[in-house]
């Protein structure tokens, strides 16, 4: 089949959708580094000329800058340690044979088809509104003082609201891995002496490794970059400012799109460290 | 001591019961094999036995102690798998500590069985790979070495070769029936394979639907079984059941006559047929004889007999080997 003459069509054939998919990505990424370099600001002058590093500098200096960084990594990691542990908690759960079981699936994915900004919105103004909301009503049912979620649980929050809206994939995935699990296997277990929790242990949680190293990866891959979610919320306050949602603020409510650019570098930085420390810590898990 | 004795057992899954009343009495450091057509309710035996499903009545006990309730590893039996089911994420030597190390074992204790272990089987070499790495016949050892460490009262084998070629087969049957000489241990075998069946067991429990046909020794379901299934389901290749006149001659409904006790001549014989198919093995023929009267008829000869396709040849049946059965397909003795 691989001949010299079809491995060199092959390649004329791939040609304009290679080159279309790099230049989708290298416009783009040498436009935010040509703009980083550049005090540009569309409203006030446009483009203002070379600065050399001064917006990396002054992006970093900024007081915003730590607290969003760690703000975004507490989202990621708080998020991804609840899809996972819950992920594997209904996994097993729907994997039981009850009535229904086609109907609970679909219930259980149904989050996942809502779109980010709807499904805050409805969290925003249906369960945590200290007014109307359902959580105020159930708070003042008991006759305690209703919380302001947004406010004084802000950070909170938002980890509920996107943890909701990504725990139907890890449950989905994590599903199909539990199924996949030979029963001999738990028979064996069964017969070699081990309880339940011990079959989990040592024989469904090896299982999942793979499929929770998938999860990982790919939510982490997403909530790097969530902002609808908290645009439609808090707008960056109460301390839920994001990597991306200070970037959003110095381009868009600054207007200052080099300022921008720098903090899009660096968001680029953050997120292939990130991409480095999970590929050592769950990585292996992937080696066939 | 591993001696097991089932009374009144029954198991139904909803409506359907797939196992009826059923007694069965396994005696200390035998070799039971259940054999029986896919279907025939021996896995399902095996299971009630091992604990993983719950009996629908009757009673098992395992040394005289009502085990009908207690949990699989409280019964003190090992079972190996079809499909082996090792634990794929651990080493040889983890996956045959696993129960060693789920009892709580002293870890010396434990790392002294399993080096007895493994020298047994043959293992040594392997104890650090996974189980992935390991060909059909080394994870079948991993499985049985699993099983031994325990030291149970009985080991249960769930059709353990299936899943191994042909020439593998006939050497793990070797195996384990050397293994079995050496631990005494009772052991109990499922198989769809009548073959495994006669060359290793001491004990043949012959199921159908969840009946047992027949218990006995190879040779006594052999000689004399007990009922149509029996005589048809054990030897190879399959007994010739012959019903009509001919059968009416010797006062049955059908008479059965394995293809080993007919002898075949080209000059005179009690039957004529005509050769359908020869099968020139060397050590032995095994022609199709098709006779106008009994039907096709299977005849094993000694050694090579020049035979082909069309030939007319005669078969003498030798008298004292014929199987005789009744209307319902009971033996007539």
């Amino acid at each position: 089949m691989a001949t010299q003459h079809s491995r060199s069509a092959a390649r004329l054939m791939m040609a304009p959708a290679v080159i279309l998919l790099l230049g989708w990505m290298l416009v783009p990424l040498s436009m935010t580094v040509l703009f980083s370099f550049k005090k540009y600001l569309p409203m006030r002058g446009g483009d203002l000329g070379w600065v050399g590093f001064d917006n990396y500098v002054r992006f970093v200096s900024s007081s915003a800058f730590w607290p969003s960084v760690q703000a975004t990594l507490l989202i990621v990691g708080g998020v991804l340690l609840i899809t996972v542990v819950l992920g594997v908690v209904l996994a097993l759960l729907l994997d039981q044979p009850m009535w229904g079981q086609g109907i609970v699936r679909i219930l259980v994915i149904a989050p996942f088809f809502v779109m980010p900004t709807v499904s805050a919105l409805v969290w925003k103004n249906m369960f945590m509104d200290p007014v109307n909301g359902l959580l105020a009503h159930v708070w003042k049912f008991f006759g305690a003082a209703p919380v302001e979620w947004l406010s004084q649980a802000s950070m909170q929050s938002i980890i509920l609201i996107v943890s909701w809206q990504w725990l139907p994939f890890a449950t989905l995935i994590l599903l199909t891995a539990v199924q996949s699990l030979d029963s001999e296997q738990l028979e064996a277990a069964e017969m070699d002496g081990a309880p339940v929790f011990k079959r989990f242990w040592y024989i469904i949680l090896p299982h999942l490794a793979r499929a929770i190293t998938v999860v990982v990866l790919i939510q982490t891959i997403f909530l790097l970059s969530i902002f609808a979610e908290i645009f439609v919320t808090t707008q960056g306050s109460f301390g839920t400012k994001t990597l991306t949602y200070l970037i959003f603020q110095r381009v868009l409510e600054s207007q200052n799109v080099g300022l921008g650019s720098a903090g899009g570098v660096y968001a680029i930085i953050l997120a292939n460290i990130v991409a480095i420390f999970l590929m050592r810590i769950v990585g292996k898990n992937l080696d066939a | 001591m591993g001696s097991i004795t089932l009374s009144k057992v029954t198991k139904s899954f909803g409506e359907a019961q797939v196992i009826p009343p059923l007694d069965l009495e396994i005696n200390d450091g035998e070799f039971v094999v259940f054999v029986g057509p896919s279907g025939c309710g021996k896995s399902t035996l095996l299971r009630l036995i091992a604990g993983l499903e719950d009996v629908s009545s009757g009673e098992i006990s395992i040394d005289g102690v009502d085990a009908t309730s207690l949990a699989p590893a409280k019964r003190k039996l090992a079972m190996v798998f079809q499909s082996y089911a090792l634990y794929p994420h651990m080493s040889v030597k983890k996956n045959i500590a696993f129960p060693l190390k789920m009892a709580g074992m002293d870890p010396a204790e434990q790392e002294k069985r399993i080096a007895n272990a493994a020298k047994v089987l043959n293992l040594t070499d392997y104890i650090d790979r996974r189980p992935g790495q390991l060909s059909g016949g080394q994870r079948q050892r991993v499985a049985i070495g699993r099983a031994i460490v325990r030291e149970p009262e009985a080991f249960l084998f769930d059709e353990p070769l299936s899943n191994l070629d042909a020439a593998l087969r006939v050497n793990m049957r070797a195996e384990i029936s050397e293994l079995h000489q050496q631990l005494a241990t009772t052991m109990i075998y499922v198989t769809h394979d009548q073959v495994e069946a006669m060359t290793m067991a001491d004990k043949i429990v012959v199921l159908r639907a969840g009946h047992i046909e027949q218990v006995g020794s190879p040779l006594e379901l052999y000689e004399r079984p007990r009922n149509l299934f029996v005589a048809g389901f054990i030897g190879s290749p399959k007994m010739n059941l012959i019903s009509g006149a001919e059968a009416a001659k010797h006062d049955a409904a059908t008479i059965g006559i394995r293809p080993e006790h007919i002898t075949l001549s080209k000059e005179s014989g009690t039957w004529a047929g005509k050769v359908g198919l020869a099968e020139h093995l060397g050590s032995d023929t095994f022609s199709r004889i098709h006779s106008d009267e009994l039907g096709e008829i299977t005849v094993r000869t000694i050694g090579d007999f020049a035979i082909k396709h069309g030939d007319t040849v005669y078969m003498t049946p030798d008298m004292s080997k014929l199987h005789r059965f009744d209307a319902d397909g009971l033996a007539i003795r």
